[in-house]
């Protein structure tokens, strides 16, 4: 009898929870595969997206900068990477858009080696596609990546213009004419930072929001598992908080509700946060239902056991 | 002198830093320390370099398990510098049309661009995918009610699953209002909110006082592991 036979006699023998402990994990792909390749393939079709309810942390991201006049300067740090793109991207599309809808003067900056063209490409898909008459310079510069993490951040208390020398363009700070007045990070009212982890959120709380929390605002968008971290910082040192993608499709449906034409449909790059929730939902759900079955079989097997 | 010197420039630079929060004076010496580590980062990126390629390198030579694998990283990491420094398909900049490399890296179009845009960005994406499935597999094999504790870490986790999505909507938005706490969307706002935040401030209370001796510690010499082995 070869060794595949004398398997195949065992496993018809065992009991349904050892065959089930013993499946092979490429089920479980494929299970997570469906899961997620389901819904997006329905959401492409039909163009539905689920209701969201503004959690408080959500709407207060939104008001900080509703609230602010026109003209405003924002401080935008782009700190993640493509890797988390899919989990943050939305909600930094979001949050340009808002910024440039109410004519805020944005100021990019990055602290990650590939930020800058995250934000490049952000800036490429919101402002000169859809706000073309935003002049930069005038209206909004992205000043590039600056390598040093916490000590840019030092630096960014005392002299903007030590810290980020010239803009990507390779144009000289000063020149800049948005920038004639910012002495040092206190000079913008708002702080926004799409974080991936470190250096992000957290250290802008614990180097520029804890010296200047009477100055500035500070609100921040984050990934899930770095968003348990940032909660203690809520509501002093961060006024607004954006957890995940579920925090991005709350803030995404306020703005495209405050910005919505009657008759002229929402383009889909601003509903990408709404359209993720749909896989979200399902893979959260099989997640619930594996761990049910797993904890069967371990209740299982403990009877057995125990008889 | 190997140990000593750094160990003083560590003194000297941990002071000024820590003094310029509290004395103006001490403000300027901050900026210089805070330049010079702006300047020692960019030096790290260059030997980090080196040491990537002579890990590689030392890999290929030895013929170790895996040293394909090497022949790729070196191969990109070769690639990517030569089209970053040579700036490859870089028009210059329209302020200096007589410089041919006052081009940025940045620009539509350029060889660095597409490198971002068709492999970096594919590549990174793909890599934190595979996560969903891995949780998956490891949320069917590992995540047991063995005990109390993990019974209580199985009912947070179904709170904050189910709550985050729109199923805590459908299983639970029918709860009346006095019982609206009850709802799994606003149970997972309260769990976030209080026990993750009571958890973290602890957890971040702590690392912050370690943090703080150890960094006493060091300033004031009496911690050297930091400089490694070597000669005093």
């Amino acid at each position: 009898m070869s060794s595949g036979n004398f398997n195949n006699t065992n496993a018809s023998v065992r009991p349904w929870f050892e065959r089930l402990d013993r499946i092979d994990r490429r089920w479980i792909f494929l299970l997570m595969f469906l899961a997620v390749a389901g819904p997006i393939l329905w959401i492409g079709v039909t163009g539905k997206t689920l209701p969201e309810a503004p959690t408080l942390a959500a709407r207060a991201v939104f008001e900080e900068i509703d609230h602010l006049p026109a003209r405003t300067l924002v401080l935008i740090s782009f700190d993640y990477d493509p890797a988390s793109a899919g989990e943050l991207q939305p909600m930094a599309t979001s949050l340009v858009r808002q910024c440039a809808a109410k004519n805020l003067r944005m100021v990019f900056i990055a602290l990650w080696p590939l930020g800058n063209q995250v934000a490049q490409q952000t800036i490429q898909d919101v402002i000169r596609d859809d706000y073309p008459a935003l002049k930069e310079g005038d209206d909004f510069v992205n000043m590039g990546y600056q390598a040093g993490n916490e000590a840019v951040m030092k630096l960014l208390l005392t002299d903007f213009a030590k810290a980020f020398p010239k803009d990507s363009r390779g144009e000289a700070t000063s020149n800049i004419p948005m920038l004639k007045d910012v002495k040092m990070v206190s000079d913008f009212p708002l702080l926004i930072s799409i974080s991936a982890g470190y250096p992000g959120s957290k250290e802008w709380v614990q180097y520029v929001i804890s010296a200047y929390n009477e100055k500035m605002n500070f609100v921040t968008g984050c990934t899930g598992v770095s968003a348990p971290q940032l909660y203690p910082y809520f509501p002093q040192q961060i006024a607004g908080l954006l957890g995940a993608i579920k925090g991005a499709a709350e803030y995404e449906s306020m703005v495209n509700a405050s910005l919505a034409v009657d008759g002229v449909a929402t383009p889909p790059k601003y509903l990408q946060a709404q359209r993720r929730m749909g896989p979200q939902l399902v893979a959260h759900l099989l997640m619930v239902g594996l761990i049910i079955v797993g904890n069967m079989i371990f209740f299982a097997r403990k009877r057995r056991g125990a008889a | 002198m190997k140990r000593i010197i750094p160990m003083w420039i560590a003194i000297i630079g941990g002071f000024a830093m820590m003094l310029s929060s509290f004395v103006p004076l001490a403000e300027s010496a901050g900026e210089m320390f805070a330049d010079v580590f702006n300047v020692v980062a960019a030096i790290a990126f260059v030997l980090g370099a080196g040491s990537l390629a002579k890990q590689h390198l030392e890999k290929l030579s030895r013929r170790d398990a895996g040293w394909g694998y090497s022949i790729i990283t070196l191969g990109s990491f070769l690639i990517t510098l030569f089209i970053g420094l040579g700036k490859i398909g870089i028009h210059p900049n329209e302020q200096f049309p007589q410089a041919p490399y006052s081009g940025s890296n940045e620009m539509e179009g350029s060889a660095f661009g597409w490198i971002y845009e068709y492999m970096i960005t594919p590549l990174t994406s793909t890599m934190f995918a595979l996560l969903a499935f891995f949780v998956a597999s490891a949320a069917f094999r590992a995540f047991r009610a063995k005990n109390t504790e993990a019974i209580l870490l199985l009912v947070t986790a179904f709170i904050v699953l189910l709550g985050r999505t729109f199923a805590g909507v459908v299983l639970t938005g029918w709860f009346p209002d006095w019982a609206s706490g009850l709802r799994l969307e606003n149970l997972s706002i309260y769990v976030m909110q209080v026990f993750n935040t009571a958890g973290n401030r602890a957890i971040m209370i702590g690392i912050a006082l370690g943090v703080a001796a150890t960094g006493l510690r060091i300033l004031f010499g009496i911690d050297r592991s930091w400089l490694g082995g070597g000669d005093a």
